[in-house]
């Protein structure tokens, strides 16, 4: 025991620079894929290209400096109503199918948990919504909302579920709550089995209702797990882009979202702007993410890393 | 059995999670039903609304094949793009995870955070440099153009899962290979590797689905109809037959897309559960 404490001891002094040529690999490429254009977009977002003319009247080309005139232009001039248009489609659809998959997950979960059989089925057929790529399920739902499909035909009702208007924000959120919905409830899920028998047994022995029990048992301790999930859920769906883009489609007022105001920008290879949007959409996950940790104390690493040692 | 269960002796109870369960098996399958039905219909009748086509036709199927469309070429490439990007972030990231795992440094939980947080980075955040990027070394309509943005989020969630696989792994492992002689490394490669190999290869499916599911990525690198992946090509299809969308060909070639995912899934679907909760990472 000793020699290996010893041995342990002595590999912790070398691990600095272990654990450094360990991890270099993963570091330079994320550098490269991440770093880097986060840098990139900050100093593209001030730069502006196309032909213009400049003050003495002379026509330049190319991309040229222009300081923050893309942000003012997004936050207060001829861009304003599209952006903040696209803020808020983001913003309530993140707060919206996040509200439903929680409710929708942790019902999943406490049914999934109850039962003795066909439990293994149902855990299958769970992972079928997350398996289907999400512009394939695009594509699937607009199938189901076609003016004479399936949708239609079940409530007996005539709606252009793909056209402008409330009825394509509700196909975009209906959408996206099936298909994630099932993974809050398997993160959810993997919350509950951790929690130990004898914390009902005492609580029903003291004579609590199976809601009290839900209330003041499961629902806190499985709060670790639920925080996670509602965390990478919310940050997921921030950068909603393959479902209302197939869905719907591109330029489409009611659910355009900030991803795919940026990526318009980028195909009309207006790449100032784009970067523009691009970093104002990074900082708003970026503080969302920070909001979140501060705030309800998600701890995502330890967290995973408990419910890891299990 | 739980103890939820012990207490469920009441037959209302059963019902309840019966018909929860019931509920949850058509959630998650009656619109992946719907898809395939809809395949298999003849386009002559595509808007028929019966539960089973009939007649059962396979013509959505084989215009998915046809020269017109070319969905073949589009699979082969989500195959590449998918594969490399799955093998480049094992051989990158084992190393890495295998630090994070078992090494103790310091900075360890900030390096960790800072590995998760770049999967959550909005993709679209970074696409737009990489696109001015890509188009001035002339990348666009290449496979590398999609290969190395995929990288960076298959690479944190391949780390993540990896991390997790390795720590459950008793420690003593390598403790007792290394007392027989074994260098770090060694214990490395000849205890754990073979060891963990089922957490890589549930890795390895995990990060080949998200590859292969991608869509933002091979949307913006590519515009030449032959280098398109699955994704984008079924999303761009044009009619084969006479409507305004060939839904038929699109719900065809999602099954063709899909199919295969879901068998994989269902064939790991306890390793996959532990691989996706373990990590916490869509």
């Amino acid at each position: 025991m000793t020699a290996v404490a010893r041995r342990a001891r002595g590999a912790t002094s070398g691990a600095g620079r272990l654990a450094a040529a360990l991890l270099s690999p993963t570091f330079v490429v994320l550098g490269l894929v991440v770093g880097y254009p986060l840098v990139a977009a900050l100093r593209e977002s001030v730069f502006r290209e196309g032909t213009d003319l400049d003050e003495s009247g002379f026509v330049v080309e190319g991309a040229r400096f222009v300081g923050v005139d893309n942000y003012t232009a997004i936050f207060v001039g001829e861009s304003a109503a599209r952006f903040w248009n696209a803020f808020g489609n983001t913003t309530v659809f993140t707060v919206i199918t996040v509200t439903l998959e929680v409710l929708l997950g942790v019902g999943m979960a406490l049914v999934m948990h109850h039962a003795i059989r066909w439990r293994g089925i149902v855990r299958a057929s769970i992972l079928v919504p997350w398996a289907v790529p999400t512009a394939v399920s695009a594509l699937l739902w607009r199938w189901i909302f076609q003016a004479d499909g399936v949708a239609n035909a079940m409530i007996g009702q005539q709606i252009l579920w793909t056209t402008e208007g409330w009825q394509a924000k509700f196909a975009v959120i209906l959408a996206d709550v099936w298909k994630t919905a099932p993974f809050v409830g398997l993160l959810v899920l993997a919350g509950l089995q951790i929690i130990p028998n004898d914390v009902y047994e005492a609580a029903r022995v003291d004579g609590a209702s199976p809601w009290r029990q839900f209330w003041q048992i499961t629902l806190p301790l499985v709060k670790p797990a639920l925080l996670v999930a509602v965390l990478f859920r919310v940050l997921d769906a921030l950068r909603m882009f393959d479902l209302p883009f197939v869905l719907i489609g591109s330029r489409k007022e009611s659910v355009e979202t900030l991803s795919m105001v940026a990526f318009d920008e980028a195909s009309s290879l207006r790449f100032g702007p784009a970067a523009a949007y691009a970093t104002i959409l990074f900082v708003y996950v970026a503080v969302t993410a920070l909001v979140f940790v501060r705030l309800l104390g998600a701890d995502v690493i330890g967290a995973a890393r408990e419910r890891a040692r299990k | 059995m739980t103890a939820a269960a012990q207490g469920s002796g009441t037959l209302w109870k059963r019902v309840l999670t019966f018909g929860g369960l019931g509920l949850i098996l058509v959630y998650c399958l009656a619109p992946f039903y719907w898809m395939a039905v809809s395949a298999f219909r003849r386009p002559s009748d595509q808007f028929e609304l019966t539960a089973l086509p009939a007649p059962f036709s396979l013509d959505n199927l084989t215009a998915v094949f046809s020269p017109a469309v070319g969905f073949g070429r589009s699979l082969l490439n989500s195959l590449i793009v998918a594969g490399v990007t799955t093998i480049l972030t094992l051989v990158i990231g084992v190393s890495a995870a295998y630090a994070l795992a078992r090494l103790h440094f310091r900075f360890k939980n900030a390096v960790a955070a800072l590995i998760i947080a770049t999967s959550m980075f909005p993709g679209i955040s970074l696409l737009v440099p990489l696109l001015s990027l890509f188009t001035d070394i002339g990348w666009i309509n290449t496979y590398q153009s999609m290969i190395v943005p995929s990288l960076s989020f298959a690479l944190p969630l391949a780390v993540w899962n990896l991390t997790a696989f390795f720590r459950q792994m008793p420690e003593e492992l390598e403790q007792a290979a290394m007392i027989d002689g074994c260098t770090r490394g060694q214990a490395f490669r000849k205890v754990i590797l073979p060891l963990a190999a089922p957490g890589i290869f549930t890795t390895a499916i995990i990060t080949f689905i998200a590859a292969w599911n991608e869509f933002i990525i091979a949307l913006s690198m590519v515009n030449d109809s032959t280098m398109q992946t699955a994704t984008v090509a079924i999303s761009r299809f044009t009619g084969a037959y006479g409507f305004d969308q060939p839904f038929g060909t699109q719900m065809a070639a999602g099954v063709i897309v899909t199919v295969p995912l879901v068998v994989v899934v269902l064939m790991f679907q306890r390793r996959i559960i532990a691989g996706l909760t373990a990590g916490g990472v869509k």
